[in-house]
């Protein structure tokens, strides 16, 4: 393979190796000379004063080394901070305490903490703390919270509102006055939990004699983990070393600073041992952020032939207790600005009520906002496709917007960069023989049989962000990303990004992009990420970021290389510059291609400088900081089938078939591998996941024996397929693919099992998600 | 309390002094060191821990290491030989059947057990028998084409 197509090709990863042979490290696998575990104390209650708390049976526990409580670290540790904070929204930030010390807001709120030499140790002494509790009352509907009379969770929050967020554009009032027909809906969003396979841990090392604080911790974003916690635990950056190493999975979990990580720094900072701690899967459920949490009200108004003229909407969001680092930005910012989605929608407004409530606190979960709104969109379109007799594939295409390659402004203020969304309708529905399919169905409902079809056509924002938009919209940080590259004199390479993928394969596809571009073989390109000590600032990856925004950080990087090696190859050839051509590795003057120097000839006389242009430094090496000039917007059309069991309830899905668009691929398998994770994520919100609170704050799914995340056996193989659009804006062209499949897929099968129960007449008022057997089952009895 | 504990893992023998509330995976994970076993759910439901015990796949999270005691047991540390990756391993590089990694050893060692039993099971065989074994990231799509493939290079041998 020339190194060119090395772009576009489905290798395979290098991060493979370790993992399959277990030679990777988590952070749980950390094993530090003198270090010690901490377990922390969690509250069983929703709502409760602490009026007791007595640790001196645990402090003389066998194995225990020290019992700290909320009055430790209060004052020690500054609150955990909420970074995005939403202007124009009355935003009120409650006071985020690493451990409480009188109120406990839900169950997992810290109390303690335990450190001891073992893990079993710790344990065992955290049940000998004695705690008395009394309790309060609790509230865990995101508008029973705003209810007169409701609990009222913090002093200085009255009537429990985060904040009141408004989205408008278009006249919308006019839009439901002018309306032929109107659709509406209440949607329950249910809360989920992210489950990343591996629970959040944290091991901290402080070496008094220097000052110096090591944290390896499961995050998403090494970075923003040592500025916040910097902040937090007084610091300074400069001494602080924050390293993700393996991270098993995050799905947004773990971007969050926690009050996890901060008594673990505070125990190892009291101690002067390293100190380890490692959530249990309970823990996890408990304590690590949820997502989603809205109850909808959505109306959509629309001519007869099925034109959408207005969205209307109010959003209640579940908040939790506290709010977490990005939580404010995720049902406002990331979720009202897609209302529109690939539609041309001229009027639309809605208000955010964030709420808080005893509950765990929420934050991003893949999607983010966007499966919220996609899914609103493509409900109402279900509606008015139903109502006035509209095939669903028919009425997506009379409504969404025509192909565009640079840049469409829509009515809430964004402008998309590229679409083509019915060319993705029309594959997908080619793809699956819709016209076809619709008559199967048919022919089995003659026979009691019943099948359903849902079809989604979406587009989401992702690439975040430019950095004077982050700003504008009150995110405390930047959104640019980073990249160096470095040729060592032989040739190879070093990547340093500060990005900080945990297994969406980025150490392949940037060594994959430096060999395309350079034309260095790809085994001979190394990347580095995840350690704030050796690799350049960076935002972290999230929000389908890393290669929209990292990657173009470094196709520029790649480029001040590219230029540089050429004016040396001229020097060395003795041609002028722009005389020299590049192809596949080799700088040679146009036309004469025997005139040549390789990439590692030039690397070696960068390297010994012996003979460099006058002015030029020696080495080969650039940077780049990546500040992105706008979002991208991936989008794409699924199709769901389904087959709803009368006699039971049960859904099996039978079909699925994906069309995305994220521009040019650069490894195409490890594309479609996102694709097929995202889209069974969201199915899982659709059929089987569910966060449940007790009217008392109990979670009742607090384990996985509780908490169902899909299973093989309860999956079609999906059928990946795409379009190619390229962003205008991007160097290299290519959107986000990692939550693509989440966006679409809850609506899709949400669709097509009410498709299927059709015949039924089910209204979606009394069929909320997870779509249960027996949710299903009751509904058909109606 | 400690008694006495002997096993053989990954070929080696080891002889400890352990709690007789120790856990499997915490003996591998914290006495032998061998930390590719991972626990994901602490109640038996995500397979993560899954090792191979006289052959068998066992979740080693909700397993005493004293139930162990004269066992010969296989962790992923101890699947390639001399050096050469095991056709399963093989298979899940090739196939792109893992993402973050994390439940990925046990997925492997399930699969291999999976293997044993049936040699060239078909996809649903698959599918149903790795219903105990969770990921999150990769919709089990590719792992279920790595075991095919796997069953197609010996996957199932020792």
């Amino acid at each position: 393979m020339s190194t060119a197509a090395v772009f576009g090709s489905g290798i395979r990863r290098r991060e493979d190796p370790r993992l399959i042979t277990g030679a990777a490290t988590y952070t749980d696998d950390l094993v530090l000379p003198g270090m010690v575990q901490a377990a922390i104390l969690r509250s069983p209650h929703a709502h409760a004063r602490i009026t007791r708390l007595d640790t001196s049976k645990a402090a003389k526990a066998p194995g225990v080394v020290a019992v700290y409580t909320g009055k430790d670290t209060d004052g020690v540790l500054a609150p955990v901070p909420c970074a995005w904070l939403l202007p124009n929204s009355e935003l009120k930030v409650a006071k985020y305490p690493a451990m409480a010390t009188d109120v406990v807001r839900y169950v997992g709120d810290a109390i303690a903490v335990v450190v001891a030499e073992t893990r079993y140790q710790a344990q065992d002494a955290l049940e000998l703390i004695d705690v008395d509790y009394a309790a309060l009352p609790a509230v865990v509907d995101p508008q029973k919270s705003a209810a007169s009379g409701a609990p009222q969770l913090h002093p200085d929050v009255p009537g429990n509102q985060a904040f009141h967020w408004t989205v408008a554009g278009g006249d919308v009032d006019a839009a439901f006055a002018q309306a032929e027909i109107v659709v509406k809906d209440r949607i329950i969003q249910q809360r989920l939990i992210p489950t990343a396979m591996e629970t959040r841990a944290a091991v901290a090392k402080f070496v008094p004699a220097t000052g110096e604080l090591t944290l390896w911790n499961t995050t998403q974003n090494p970075h923003i983990v040592r500025f916040l916690c910097s902040l937090i635990t007084g610091v300074a950056e400069d001494r602080l070393r924050v390293v993700a190493p393996e991270v098993g999975g995050g799905f947004g979990s773990k971007i969050a600073v926690y009050p996890g990580e901060l008594i673990t720094i505070f125990c190892a900072m009291k101690l002067g041992r390293p100190v380890k701690w490692t959530e249990t899967r309970r823990e996890n459920y408990q304590a690590t952020t949820h997502g989603r949490d809205h109850i909808q009200d959505v109306e959509m108004a629309a001519t007869k032939d099925g034109k959408i003229l207005g969205l209307r909407c109010t959003i209640w969001a579940g908040m939790g207790a506290y709010l977490s680092t990005a939580a404010p930005g995720i049902p406002t910012i990331l979720h009202g600005l897609m209302l529109s989605g690939p539609y041309n929608v001229p009027a639309v407004k809605e208000d955010v009520f964030g709420m808080y409530t005893n509950t765990t606190p929420v934050d991003a979960y893949r999607g983010a906002g966007r499966p919220e709104a996609s899914f609103m969109l493509e409900r109402m379109l279900d509606l008015l496709s139903d109502k006035l007799k509209i095939d669903p594939a028919e009425i997506r295409m009379r409504n969404l917007l025509p192909p565009f390659a640079d840049g469409c402004n829509v009515i809430t203020g964004l402008t998309y960069d590229s679409g083509n969304y019915q060319a993705s309708l029309k594959k997908a529905l080619d793809h699956i023989d819709y016209p076809a399919l619709r008559k199967e169905q048919t022919k089995l409902r003659a026979e009691g049989r019943y099948l359903g079809i849902g079809v989604c056509t979406y587009v989401e924002i992702c690439g975040l962000g430019p950095s004077q938009v982050a700003g504008a919209v009150g995110f405390q940080g930047g959104l640019w990303e980073s990249a160096i590259v470095r040729f060592h004199p032989s040739g190879k390479v070093h990547v340093f990004i500060g990005a900080s993928p945990h297994g969406q394969g980025e150490e392949t596809t940037f060594a994959q992009i430096v060999s395309s571009e350079l034309g260095v073989d790809v085994n001979d390109v190394k990347v580095f990420h995840g350690d704030t000590d050796n690799t350049p600032m960076g935002w972290g990856t999230y929000g389908s970021r890393t290669t929209a925004v990292g990657g173009a950080a470094l196709a520029v990087a790649v480029k001040k290389i590219k230029d540089k090696a050429k004016a040396l190859a001229a020097h060395l050839i003795e041609a002028a510059t722009e005389d020299i051509d590049y192809a596949d590795g080799k700088f040679f003057v146009k036309g004469a291609p025997a005139k040549s120097k390789t990439i590692q000839e030039i690397a070696l006389m960068a390297h010994v400088a012996w003979n460099m242009p006058a002015g030029m430094e020696a080495g080969l090496e650039a940077s780049s900081f990546y500040d992105p000039p706008n979002f991208v917007y991936p989008f794409g059309a699924h199709i769901a089938v389904v087959e709803v069991d009368k006699e039971t309830g049960a859904v099996a899905l039978k079909r699925y078939v994906a069309v995305d668009d994220c521009g040019p691929q650069i490894n195409p398998m490890i594309v479609e591998g996102q694709v097929h994770g995202g889209v069974v994520q969201g199915v899982g919100q659709a059929l089987w996941e569910g966060a449940v609170y007790d009217d008392s704050g109990q979670l009742l799914t607090g384990s996985m024996l509780d908490y169902a995340i899909p299973r093989a056996d309860l999956l079609p193989n999906i059928d990946v397929l795409n379009t190619v659009t390229r962003s205008p804006h991007h160097p290299l062209g290519v959107k986000g693919i990692g939550e693509a499949g989440t966006i679409a897929s809850t609506a899709t099968v949400y669709n097509a099992v009410i498709d299927a129960l059709e015949p039924f007449a089910v209204d979606n008022l009394n069929l909320t998600m997870p779509l249960t057997p027996e949710r299903v089952w009751r509904a058909m009895q109606k | 309390m400690t008694v006495p504990l002997r096993v053989v893992v990954n070929g080696q023998a080891y002889e400890r002094a352990v709690e007789p509330r120790l856990l499997l995976t915490h003996f591998l994970r914290d006495l032998v060191g061998l930390t590719g076993t991972k626990v994901g759910c602490d109640t038996s439901q995500c397979g993560a821990c899954t090792v191979l015990v006289d052959g068998v796949a066992m979740k080693s999270c909700t397993r005493l290491a004293v139930q162990a005691d004269g066992a010969s047991i296989v962790t992923i540390e101890g699947l390639a030989t001399n050096g050469k990756l095991h056709p399963v391993q093989e298979s899940f590089w090739s196939k792109h059947g893992l993402q973050c990694g994390f439940c990925t050893p046990g997925m492997i060692l399930a699969s291999v057990a999976l293997l044993r039993n049936n040699p060239k099971p078909t996809e649903n065989d698959v599918r149903v028998g790795l219903e105990g074994n969770l990921c999150r990231c990769t919709g089990y799509q590719n792992i279920v084409k790595a075991v095919r493939d796997a069953a197609t290079h010996e996957g199932g041998r020792a």
